[in-house]
This record gives structure tokens, C-alpha cells and sequence, in this order.
């Protein structure tokens, strides 16, 4: 309200034609996001209470009826849906911890003034953000490969024996690797970019007070830095719900990835492989409504550090 | 002269102080604590795991089909395959890889383009302006950061395909021209780098907003725009399941796509297409890369504000 407030008579004179400049500046973006964003979710849930059913012998074309939340119900029941849920949850509580983890260690060592080879590291780390995830996982899909990989050759010749990085129990942390070579240098500029953002008379005050590099990093640095280390936890945990692109890629490879291995991957199926739209859109409802709790509640969790 | 050699003496530390032997590893200026070494054998060594993959990749695209599976993968085949492998990949099905690495650029390209021209004019309102739910609308914005662009693929489909719109450029196309984080950092460097008294003044001069907008605003917030155009523009290369989703068209594909495509096909069973993966793999990612060694600054910058402004 500054403008507003310090200009009352010219103001009110102009608010009316101010308010229809500004709705003409987000007219071009509202309008896309009125129909690329919000109706398509209104129209997956419209769809969601929808079941397509034959009447009879079958032998006419499927209509389309109103059944309510009867397509809910069946996800609720759904245990290869919830399996898919499980496999994620596990998989982030690991995954995020870990590239979080490495991330804001890394972004450390490169705010320390004394560390040399400064910009060699922060490319080598940022550059696999530049490799798309899909071909990511292909590149990986090479290096798991046992007929292809040097690393699965290397280890053939040891005592240790080649290493199964596609079986059933391993599959699932070897798609973990791919998602922290590719995400960790990304979520470290980040935190470097905050880092290099907190005035540095802070460390002074600290140093004179006898603080040690340490100290200062754990006890000053990574407390200012709390809001963005909120915003990265945030968006990894709506990647990692979503994750779909290296387990479809790997899956030419492994037989230890099924159709319904993550939320995403059942939904696509059930869309695309099964046609059945009604219940893969329910799907998709669900996924997106467990994503908000999970961030809206990991918001509420951190209200006081974020200041968000 | 004399100038010249004051200058190098004062490059020089004073007093020849014994330095560790691991001294050249770090900057003289400096107090050296005891971690340094031991964090620069990290570091090198992380530096190894995030290399090691491309350079596999670079290796690998010199070799035919034989010495991809005869040869060690880290080092040389018998023989330097690269430009046999880029003419095959280049004319493979009548060159359909430059349709993908073309449809690419133009997905990416226009919907960057077009995310950012939006974001701009919508971030610089909600920072410059009062109007009625202004608050309202910029909650919603937020709020659909936190929407998955994969879980809004499915619903996209579902509705595009009422309208006729699937399989064709626009499916792809026009959904990336919405980016409401770009919004959200458009509106905090619109607040942050644009003075009210600078707007005021130019509205004092007779300047109509459009004309603030277009001459004052957006200079000043140029730096913030290359950076959202940054982030759409990787956003929309990396996508694949949007495409996935919305394109059965070879030739719409964009290049991550296609190049699944090769993979999953059954002609890999017989290994006929790998040399194409890799080689492919390897051509697709050499225009973001070489952006990101150029543009590092940016990405900096614009990262900073996202972050810190909140």
C-alpha cells in the first residue's frame, strides 16, 4: 500500500485505471494458467468420478457414468498403488537425506575463502544438472549394464565379483545414484548462491569472539542459510514423489522394475497401457493430494526456521 | 620499470614464512587449517564421480558396436569410430535426430521465451501495483509451485484431447509457456531492483506504465530474466514425460524422447542401435553444457534471489 498511502489524492483519482493496467499486465500469464494449469486439474478431478462401463453383454460401446468416489475407494484398496507410495517414501528418505547432505557440505567448502580450484569444482558438481534426467538414466543404464560396464567388468576381475546393479534389491538404490549425480551439484549452487549472500562482517564478529571455521560454518552459516535449505527439501520432495523418468528407462534393462513401480509409473500405465483415464486420473488426484500434505505439513514443520 | 617491480613485490609475502608441503594446494594469503588436504581429496574425488560418467560418455562415442562391448569402457577402441558414428546417427531414418534436436530447441526456445515475456509483466504487477486480489492471485501462484509438472501431464492429456490438441507441437508447446516459479522470481528482483520513486517519477514525466514497463523495468530487471529464461528453457529441454504423454508423432518428438526411443526399440536386442544412444546422448547434451560453462554467472546470480529473498 506505500504508493497508495503516500499519494491519497492522486491516487484515488488514478487506483481504478491502475487496477485495470495491472489486471492487463497478468491477463497474458492468467490466461495461460486459468488453461494450462488449473482447468486441467478441475477436469482430471471431474474425470476421477467418472467410470467408463458397458451395459449388458458388453457388446455396445462403453458409457461414461457418474459413480461419485467409487474410483476413490478402489485406490484406497489399491495395494499395488500403495506399494508404488511405499517404494518412493522409502526411497526419498534416503535419497533426499543424502543429496541434501552432500550438497550443503560441498556448497561449504566452496564459500571457505581458502579452498583453491574453486571454479573447476563448483562446474564439475553443476554440470550434471545440465544432463537431462532421461539421459541420465541412460548413461547410468550403460554403466550398470554388465555388458557394457567398466565398472562391472572392474569388479569381475576382483575377488569381490561383478556387482547386480539391476536385480530386485538393488535396482531401487541404484536409481538413487543416478538422482544424486544429477541433483546434488544442483541443489548445491543453490545453497552456495545463499551462502554467498550473508554479509561477511557476521564472520568477522565471529572470529573475533574466537569461533573456529567450524563453529562459524555450523553454528552461523548454516543457520542463515535456513530458508533456502527449506526451498531445496521442498522441491525434492515433490521430485521424489513424482519420480518416473530413470526407472521407465531402466526398466529396458531390468526385469526388476514392474509397470506399477512408482505412483507414476502405475498411473501412466493405467492410462496409456490399460485406457482405463477414469481411474489413472484418480491416481493422479490422489498423488498430488499426498504431495501437498506432505509439503504444506513439511512447511507448518519448519515455520520457524524458514520464515516462509 | 620501477612501477612494474613494486608490483610484484607486493605479490610476494613478506617474510618467507615455512609453508606445509601441501602449501601450494591452498591460497598463501590464508590461515591453513589442519581439514584443508583432507577436504580436497574429497572434493577431488567427488569431482571424479560426477566426471567419470561423461567422460565414459565421451570415450564412448569414438567407438563402433564392437568396441563399445570388446573394449575396456574407460579407455580407447581399436579404431576411431566418432565421425562414422555421426554421419549413421545424423542420417539414420532420413536424419529424423535433426527433427528431435530441432523440435528440442524450439520447445525449449519459444516456451522459454514466451514463460519469461509472462512472468516479467505478471511478476512486475504483484510488486508494483494495488489491485484486488492481488494477494489472493499470488497465494495461487505459490501454490502452484508445488504442483508436479508430472502430475499435471496425465490431466493435461486428458483435456488437450477434447480439444483435438494432442500430437501436435502445440500440446507441448504451450503448456511450457506457463511457469509460475518464474512469476514468483520476476515479482521478488521486481521489488527488490525496481525503485517507487523511480516509477513515480516517470509517471510524473507523463509516462504511461506500459512505457515504464517496457523503457525502466525491464532493464532493470534484465539480469533476473535471463535467469528465469535459464531455468525454463532446462526445465523444458529435460522434460520428457510431458511429450511422452502428448506426442505419438516420431517427428514432433523432442530429442530426449527420441532417443528412448532407439533405446527401447527391439533392434537394440541385436546391439545395432547402441552406438547411436551414446553418440546421440552425447550430441544432445553439448548445447547445455556449453551454456552452462558460458553463462555460470547467471545462474548464480538468479539462484541467490530465489533463495534468499523469502
Amino acid at each position: 500500500m506505500r504508493i497508495v498511502a503516500s499519494r491519497p489524492a492522486w491516487s484515488r483519482r488514478r487506483l481504478p485505471r491502475q487496477w485495470l493496467t495491472a489486471y492487463s499486465f497478468i491477463l497474458p500469464f492468467a490466461l495461460l494458467f486459468l488453461l494450462f494449469f488449473l482447468v486441467p486439474i478441475g477436469f482430471a478431478f471431474v474425470q476421477s468420478l467418472h467410470q467408463s462401463k458397458r451395459s449388458g453383454l458388453g457388446l455396445e460401446a462403453p458409457r461414461e457414468l457418474f459413480t461419485g468416489l467409487a474410483n476413490y475407494t478402489l485406490a484406497w484398496h489399491d495395494h499395488t498403488f500403495f506399494d508404488g507410495i511405499g517404494r518412493v517414501l522409502l526411497y526419498g528418505a534416503v535419497n533426499i537425506p543424502l543429496i541434501l547432505g552432500l550438497a550443503l557440505v560441498f556448497a561449504l567448502a566452496l564459500d571457505s575463502a581458502t579452498l583453491r580450484f574453486k571454479r573447476f569444482f563448483r562446474l564439475a558438481f553443476f554440470l550434471p544438472y545440465a544432463v537431462p534426467g532421461v539421459i541420465a538414466a541412460l548413461l547410468w543404464g550403460f554403466l550398470y549394464d554388465p555388458s557394457l560396464s567398466p565398472i562391472v567388468q572392474g569388479f569381475a576381475h576382483t575377488r569381490l565379483g561383478a556387482p547386480d546393479f539391476l536385480g530386485p534389491q538393488s535396482v531401487l538404490w541404484s536409481i538413487n545414484n543416478i538422482s544424486v549425480w544429477e541433483w546434488t551439484g544442483y541443489n548445491m549452487i543453490i545453497l552456495y548462491a545463499a551462502l554467498q549472500a550473508i554479509p561477511q562482517e557476521l564472520y568477522e564478529a565471529a572470529r573475533i569472539d574466537g569461533a573456529t571455521d567450524w563453529a562459524i560454518a555450523w553454528r552461523v552459516k548454516v543457520p542463515m542459510i535456513a530458508p533456502a535449505l527449506v526451498l531445496v527439501f521442498l522441491f525434492s520432495i515433490i521430485g521424489t514423489l513424482q519420480l518416473f523418468n530413470e526407472p521407465q528407462v531402466l526398466a529396458t534393462i531390468s526385469h526388476s522394475i514392474s509397470s506399477s513401480y512408482t505412483p507414476n509409473l502405475y498411473s501412466y500405465t493405467t492410462a496409456f497401457a490399460k485406457g482405463n483415464y477414469d481411474y489413472a486420473a484418480t491416481l493422479a488426484v490422489v498423488l498430488a493430494v499426498i504431495t501437498f500434505i506432505l509439503s504444506f505439513g513439511f512447511l507448518r514443520l519448519t515455520r520457524n526456521q524458514s520464515g516462509v | 620499470m620501477a612501477r612494474e617491480s613494486s608490483a610484484l613485490r607486493s605479490l610476494t609475502p613478506p617474510s618467507a614464512s615455512p609453508r606445509p608441503w601441501f602449501g601450494w594446494l591452498v591460497r598463501r594469503s590464508s590461515r591453513v587449517s589442519g581439514s584443508q588436504p583432507a577436504l580436497l581429496v574429497l572434493l577431488f574425488a567427488a569431482s571424479g564421480y560426477f566426471l567419470v560418467p561423461l567422460i565414459w560418455l565421451m570415450i564412448s562415442a569414438t567407438k563402433d558396436n564392437g568396441d563399445l562391448f570388446g573394449s575396456f569402457g574407460l579407455w580407447f577402441g581399436q579404431r576411431n569410430s566418432l565421425f562414422d558414428n555421426l554421419t549413421q546417427l545424423f542420417t539414420y531414418e532420413d536424419g529424423i535426430f535433426w527433427h528431435w534436436l530441432l523440435n528440442s530447441l524450439l520447445y525449449a526456445g519459444v516456451g522459454a521465451l514466451c514463460s519469461t515475456m509472462l512472468a516479467a509483466l505478471a511478476g512486475y504487477a504483484f510488486a508494483k501495483f494495488q489491485f484486488p486480489g492481488r494477494s489472493v492471485g499470488f497465494s495461487i501462484v505459490l501454490g502452484a509451485i508445488l504442483v508436479p509438472v508430472t502430475a499435471l501431464a496425465l490431466p493435461l492429456y486428458l483435456l488437450l484431447s477434447q480439444w483435438g490438441l494432442v500430437n501436435s507441437i502445440w500440446a507441448v508447446l504451450l503448456p511450457s509457456c506457463v511457469s509460475p516459479f518464474g512469476v514468483y522470481l520476476a515479482r521478488i528482483y521486481a521489488s527488490a531492483s525496481i525503485p517507487n520513486e523511480l516509477i513515480e517519477a516517470a509517471r510524473i514525466d507523463g509516462a504511461g506504465e506500459w512505457r515504464i514497463f517496457g523503457t525502466l523495468a525491464l532493464r532493470l530487471l534484465s539480469p533476473a530474466l535471463v535467469t528465469i529464461f535459464l531455468f525454463q528453457f532446462v526445465a523444458v529441454w529435460n522434460n520428457f514425460f510431458l511429450p511422452l504423454v502428448m506426442l505419438s508423432d516420431q517427428h514432433l518428438y523432442p530429442v530426449t524422447l527420441g532417443l528412448q526411443t532407439w533405446n527401447q526399440s527391439p533392434a537394440l536386442n541385436n546391439h545395432a542401435l547402441y552406438n547411436l544412444v551414446v553418440t546421440g546422448s552425447l550430441v544432445s547434451i553439448l548445447p547445455l553444457v556449453a551454456s552452462f560453462v558460458v553463462l555460470q554467472r547467471y545462474w548464480r546470480n538468479g539462484l541467490s534471489l530465489g533463495s534468499v529473498a523469502n
